[in-house]
């Protein structure tokens, strides 16, 4: 039907009006985000009822603290004097007095740059893995401070991680002699076998050889006068890099189709994630020196970084099954069309994808090997658990518990969120890259 | 691998063990098996020589002799006489407890906390991805610390109880304190427990009635109500059987056992001839628990003394340590008898008539606040302290890792499927429940699975708070008590190796068959 | 299955002409080595790419005293912090009773106090530590019990605390004995004897009890103060201890039962004579300073020669007492040097003056009507 009878016709368009006052600003956003129904405002008011009790119970507790006194009678006077009889306020004098030592442990505080040193080794040494911005040349400070870092910790000559680098080197050239001269599969033995024998055999001779003639030295340091959040880093660090060959090589072994071998490597694998890491620990602690010939004794931080490295090896290859298990198929027989044999592909191919993938998996791993290495102070380990039992059993500081623990729990949340961050970021990067 | 074409006629070469792809294989397993082998013997070579030279046996012989230590949570009888190998058992339990325990919780609170993350509410998403952040940031072993320290100082202590400072929560039934939690306890006559079956029947009828309704949804179209029916269903029955029961259970006459020097007729005779009573009260036994209520009502003074179960309850007379305790009149005979075999010589065991009766089908045992000597609380089941704590900063922590495994899941489900649930008109919830969470759980199982198996092992960690899991006896006070680490350690790694295994083998032959079909 | 049958090897190893049949776990077999530190630190191995010192290949031969000398570092089992016994300081400087025990022993041993390297071990690792070699002298108050002399095959040098377990209770609970404790919930430190001694205590008096096991020390404070259980139990000493870091120590109450008795003393290895008498020695030198009047202050002047023949004896101005134990002459005079002689060490630990506040009691002299008495200097 037409309608003739228009009376108006617009010729212009209206000009855009603002959004009514309640769904713009500050007051949009609150009732979009905070009251959008009933329920929702419910939640948001039990919400910020529950923020406010915390907050008003916490801040008061923690910025009224004391930051200088000589123990916690001490601590307490000063409060009683400033807030009233009765009045609750956090001790951070502790904290003030013990702060070093909470960090460092033992470690003898005119050496400290050794340790601080040694972390900003690892950071270079890590920056090419973790940033692609990063110069490829990186990669030799990555190759090197698995050597130069145990130096700088522990002390003593140079010549032994120098020795110790060596033994790559034979290794490397044992094995392509043998490799020329008879199969490569010989090489791989004679190689790590050359490796081995160097190590264990040789390279002390070598070092202490060396060392008389040309001394060159660190003060040493005996580990156990590592402590506190350095002892839970470098824990956490061994473990991490250490277990990365060996997780490569468990996870290459756990997909093989030789049938021993899987065996083998399942075996390893769910044995030691079915047990709880702190009955590892407990071996390590009574077991281990059962196992090994008279005469060889290891140090307990050595004894425990050995089993944090085999737990971690079982995650490790757990993470890395995953990364090999995302490649698509195509990948595996395009190497094969190319004809490439099994290591060949492996190293050209499949691993330098499967790792990418795996990084962020390995991060978490590490955070959560991280936070486990607080288990090492039920084992007697100075960490920094380990620490806030040393502080309370002095005269000064006994009965001493919320500011220590509060303290160590806030560090730690600072490095796990900080890597967890950096974690997501990564993932973020690498969806975008496929 | 793929074959070349081999010449036809060719002998074998011991070279090609190395060269031929066909054998290859077999020799570098042949290679890895033996050099495996040699690493084993040598390892235990060493702890053979090692052990010698220590004067040390390997044997699990200790597991026979009497412990000597009391476990304070204890799920089957144990005492300080039991053996190491009990311990272990009670042990085992208890961590098998506090996992369960711990996986539902966390369970509960991570799929909240999951679905609150996602929330359109920007506080409360906010809120949820702090309590995420922070917890699983921190170690788990300073959680458990923490909340045991909140979990003391927080709560009011059992004296605070007497006094009135503190009351008991929901209607004066349970008791939240820094003892722990009591709640009341079921206590079945001697035929309470038929109710059980009567209960089962009831929830299988019940699915019955909801397939029902389903097939007439299906034919229809139209859901038929159920709620009237299935109330129905499970409170008829059963209402019906427990007044029936108890009108049995009623009739069942009491009767008082005691054990003294000379002939008792009645409460009173044994209250005039001992100073003060002591009752043999034996956890989860009907006819104890109205013994208790019927000297209460008697108004005679006495002291309480409770065991884990009769048996214990019996021994406990027959030894001397409590003077009577309440039994059913059919199985008095038996009673007497087994009390008898047990006591000295000159120890004269009665029994008489208690003139109370078995009382309801199933009674209820509240706690309460002793009103003499050191306050505490009795009666109704114990949830200890450090069990609540270990349980709270397990599920905690756990519910965290969890919350992020349900966002993931949650997200991973394609926007069209919510979208396609609106336009059915489905409220977000039913979205929620109907749709996206039956898909998403497909996502979720298999990282759940291996958080379960995290809490399991770190429950390993009640040492710090005190509880009595498998660590603590086993690897604990056993451990330091025989000097047998060996032992103990590889029979603990074996405990918690069988428990991972198992549910790790359950949870994927599970996740197997639910497992959406593909190519 | 009894690995036992398979028969002790028996390792003989040779040292200075003396044929010794060391059945001990510490007392590894190897050869004789050049013992210095720094030798031993470049011997480390490699593992991997990354550890290097800490698998100081502890190459011990014929006797702890030659390892000890030759290692220059006396290792030394301590706890992981007992208020008063040890603990570490602002400075990290290990300081306490049984400490001070450790720096005595090395001060005779190797001449200074300072060359010891203390090994924390708890309940449950202190035994393995000493067995395994990992330390040569355990002073962490360990009960002196038969099964640990026989079974564990360790030889306790002595005593040097005599301790007693008993129970702390608030005031306010309002008892006086520990036979009154019936249902109360009992805190106890695991990893030692305690949790055994409480349930025979309360098994004999047949009362019942709520057993809280607990690691360390400070948590059982805590939960002790926050009323989480009724009583707190542990030795005597540590409950001292512990209610004199209260904010209230007047709160709160010793009952009079001591339940057990416990003998706290150093212990080495069986099987090594030589060095157990070199630690024997050296605690019952501060002893007999005490009784004999030798202190910190005089002991310079006394170490010059006196008319006291016993006096001469231990300071080393007479007789040949030091070269028995394989020693120099001056060796009780530098472990007295440490921290005086025991009546000191006592006072400046745990003494009435500390903030522990412990009376000499049973650890008295036994001229004062206690329990500490030495063998002579003969």
């Amino acid at each position: 039907m037409a309608n003739t009878e228009i009376s108006f016709v617009r010729t212009e368009m209206l000009q855009e009006q603002a959004p009514p006052a309640l769904n713009v600003g500050l007051v949009g956003w609150v009732r979009g985000n905070l009251f959008p129904d009933v329920l929702s405002g419910i939640l948001t008011v039990v919400a910020l009822y529950l923020i406010y009790s915390l907050l008003s119970g916490l801040l008061p507790w923690v910025f009224g603290g004391v930051w200088n006194a000589g123990s916690l009678s001490e601590c307490r006077e000063i409060i009683a004097a400033a807030h009233g009889e009765g009045a609750e306020a956090a001790c951070w004098a502790v904290i003030h007095e013990r702060f070093w030592q909470l960090m460092y442990g033992f470690y003898p505080d005119h050496l400290y740059w050794r340790p601080n040193l040694a972390l900003v080794l690892l950071f270079a040494a890590i920056a090419p893995v973790l940033f692609e911005g990063a110069p490829r040349k990186m990669f030799w400070i990555t190759a090197a401070s698995p050597f130069i870092i145990p130096w700088l910790l522990w002390g003593g000559t140079v010549w032994v991680p120098i020795m110790a680098a060596m033994g790559f080197v034979i290794g490397y050239f044992v094995y392509k002699l043998v490799a020329q001269v008879s199969s490569n599969l010989l090489g791989l033995i004679a190689g790590p076998l050359a490796l081995v024998i160097w190590w264990l055999f040789l390279s002390s001779y070598a070092s202490s050889g060396l060392a008389s003639v040309i001394p060159l030295e660190l003060e040493p340091v005996a580990s156990r006068k590592f402590g506190g959040f350095m002892l839970a880093i470098l824990l956490g660090v061994t473990g991490i890099s250490m277990s990365f060959p060996i997780g490569i090589v468990l996870a290459l072994g756990r997909q093989s189709n030789l049938v021993i071998i899987k065996a083998l490597c399942v075996g390893f694998i769910e044995f030691i994630r079915g047990v709880p890491l702190i009955t590892l620990l407990f071996v390590a602690q009574v077991m281990l020196s059962y196992f090994l010939p008279a005469g060889t004794d290891f140090d307990i931080i050595l004894r425990v970084m050995i089993m944090i490295t085999l737990f971690a090896s079982a995650y490790m290859a757990e993470v890395i099954r995953g990364g090999l298990a995302a490649l698509p198929t195509g990948q595996y027989e395009g190497a094969d069309s190319l004809g490439l044999d099994y290591w060949q592909a492996q190293r050209l191919i499949i691993m330098p994808q499967a790792l990418k993938i795996s990084i962020p998996g390995i991060v978490s791993t590490f955070i959560g090997l991280f936070k486990d290495t607080t288990l090492v102070s039920i084992i007697s380990l100075s960490d920094p658990i380990g620490w806030v039992k040393f502080i309370q059993a002095n005269a000064e500081w006994n009965g001493i518990v919320w500011e220590l623990y509060g303290f160590v729990a806030f560090v730690f949340f600072l490095f796990c969120f900080g890597m967890s961050r950096y974690s997501m970021y990564l993932e973020r990067k690498l969806k975008t890259g496929h | 691998m793929t074959t070349l074409t081999d010449p036809p006629q060719e002998s074998f070469r011991l070279s090609m063990l190395l060269y031929d792809s066909r054998y290859r294989s077999m020799t570098i397993q042949v290679i890895v098996m033996i050099l495996f082998m040699l690493g084993a013997a040598w390892l235990i070579n060493n702890v053979i020589i090692n052990f010698a030279d220590a004067g040390k046996t390997f044997s699990f012989g200790f597991l026979g002799q009497s412990a000597d230590y009391d476990i304070s949570q204890r799920l089957i009888e144990y005492s300080s006489v039991s053996t190491h190998g009990r311990a272990a058992v009670v042990g085992v339990l208890n961590t098998l407890l506090v996992a369960v325990m711990g996986c539902i919780a966390a369970t509960v609170i991570g799929v909240f906390v999951g679905i609150l993350r996602l929330s359109n509410n920007w506080i409360v998403s906010r809120l949820a991805a702090v309590y995420v952040e922070s917890l699983r940031n921190v170690p788990v072993l300073l959680w458990i610390v923490l909340t045991m320290a909140i979990v003391a100082e927080a709560l009011p202590t059992p004296i605070m109880f007497r006094g009135g400072e503190a009351t008991m929560s929901l209607f004066d039934t349970v008791v939240v304190s820094n003892r722990g939690i009591f709640i009341p306890r079921l206590v079945p006559s001697s035929y309470g427990l038929l109710l059980i079956p009567v209960i089962i029947a009831s929830l299988f009828g019940l699915r019955l009635l909801g397939k029902r309704a389903n097939r007439i949804q299906e034919k229809t179209g139209n859901r038929p109500s159920t709620l009237l029916a299935s109330i129905g269903i499970v409170v008829v029955p059963a209402v019906v059987v427990f007044f029936g029961l108890s009108a049995i259970s009623s009739n069942n006459q009491q009767v008082f056992v005691t054990s003294g020097v000379g002939e008792i007729g009645s409460v009173s005779d044994l209250a005039e001839s001992e100073k003060r009573i002591s009752y043999c009260h034996a956890s989860g036994s009907a006819a104890s628990l109205n013994g208790l209520r019927h000297l209460e009502e008697l108004g005679i003074t006495f002291k309480r003394k409770n065991y884990f179960n009769i048996s214990a309850a019996e021994t406990a007379l027959a030894t001397g340590k409590c003077g009577l305790m309440a039994t059913s009149q059919s199985g008095s005979e038996q009673v007497v008898q087994r009390v008898s075999s047990q006591v000295k010589d000159g120890v004269i065991v009665s029994s008489f008539a208690g003139e109370f009766t078995e009382g309801r089908a199933m009674e209820i045992e509240f706690p309460v606040v002793t009103q003499k000597g050191i306050a505490k609380f009795e009666g109704g089941t114990h949830l200890r302290n450090s069990l609540i704590a270990l349980w709270l900063a397990l599920s905690l922590y756990t519910a965290a890792f969890i919350a992020e495994i349900v966002r993931a899941g949650i997200l991973a489900v394609s926007h069209g499927q919510t979208e396609a649930a609106n336009a059915l008109g489905l409220r977000s919830g039913k979205t929620l429940r109907l749709v996206v969470l039956p898909q998403a759980m497909r996502v979720i199982f298999p990282p759940l699975i291996s958080q379960y198996l995290n809490l399991t092992k770190n429950s390993s960690l009640a040492i710090a708070v005190g509880y009595m899991d498998v660590t603590g006896t086993l690897g604990g006070i056993t451990l330091n008590q025989t000097g047998r680490e060996m032992e103990t350690l590889l029979l603990l790694m074996a405990v918690y190796l069988v428990i991972s295994l198992t549910v790790s083998t359950a949870m994927n032959a599970y996740n197997e068959r639910t497992k959406l079909k593909e190519r | 299955m009894n690995w036992h049958t398979i028969g002790p090897t028996e390792r003989v190893t040779h040292a200075g002409g003396m044929k010794m049949g060391t059945n001990v776990p510490g007392s590894r077999c190897s050869t004789q080595r050049m013992y210095q530190e720094e030798v031993i630190m470049n011997k480390s191995v490699f593992f991997g790419a990354l550890t290097v010192a800490g698998l100081a290949a502890v190459a011990a031969s014929a006797g702890t005293l030659d390892d000890v000398k030759a290692r220059g570092k006396l290792n030394c089992g301590v706890s992981t912090g007992l208020v008063g016994f040890a603990a570490p300081d602002a400075s990290g400087r290990w300081a306490g009773f049984d400490v001070t025990i450790c720096r005595a022993v090395a001060a005779a041993v190797l001449g200074d106090q300072d060359a010891v390297e203390f090994v924390p071990t708890t309940g449950k690792t202190r035994f393995t530590a000493l067995a395994s070699g990992e330390v040569d002298l355990l002073a962490r108050n360990t009960t002196w019990t038969l099964s640990r002399d026989v079974d564990l095959k360790f030889t306790f040098i002595g005593v040097n605390y005599y301790d007693g377990q008993g129970f702390m209770a608030p005031k306010a609970l309002g008892i006086s004995s520990a036979k009154e404790l019936d249902g109360a919930t009992v805190c106890i430190q695991t990893g030692t004897t305690t949790e055994l001694n409480l349930a025979d205590f309360f098994r004999a008096n047949n009362i019942s009890y709520e057993p809280v096991p607990i690691e360390t020390n400070a948590e059982a404070q805590q939960q002790y103060l926050a009323g989480a259980c009724d009583v707190f139990t542990t030795d005597a000493s540590g409950l001292a201890a512990t209610r004199a870091a209260f904010e209230s120590p007047g709160d709160h109450v010793l009952l009079p039962e001591i339940i057990s008795k416990e003998p706290l003393g150093p212990l080495v290895r069986h099987g090594d004579n030589e060095w157990g008498d070199i630690v024997r020695w050296t605690l019952n030198a501060l002893i007999s300073a005490e009784e004999l009047g030798i202190t910190s202050a005089n002991l310079a002047e006394l170490s010059a020669g006196t008319n006291n023949p016993e006096v001469n004896r231990i300071l080393g101005s007479e007789g040949n007492m030091g070269e028995m134990l394989g020693l120099d002459a001056a060796w009780a005079a530098r472990a007295i040097a440490v921290g005086g002689n025991y009546a000191e060490v006592f006072e400046t630990n745990i003494g009435e003056n500390t903030p522990i506040g412990l009376s000499r009691g049973l650890n008295a002299l036994w001229t004062d009507g206690g329990l500490i008495y030495s063998p002579p200097f003969r």
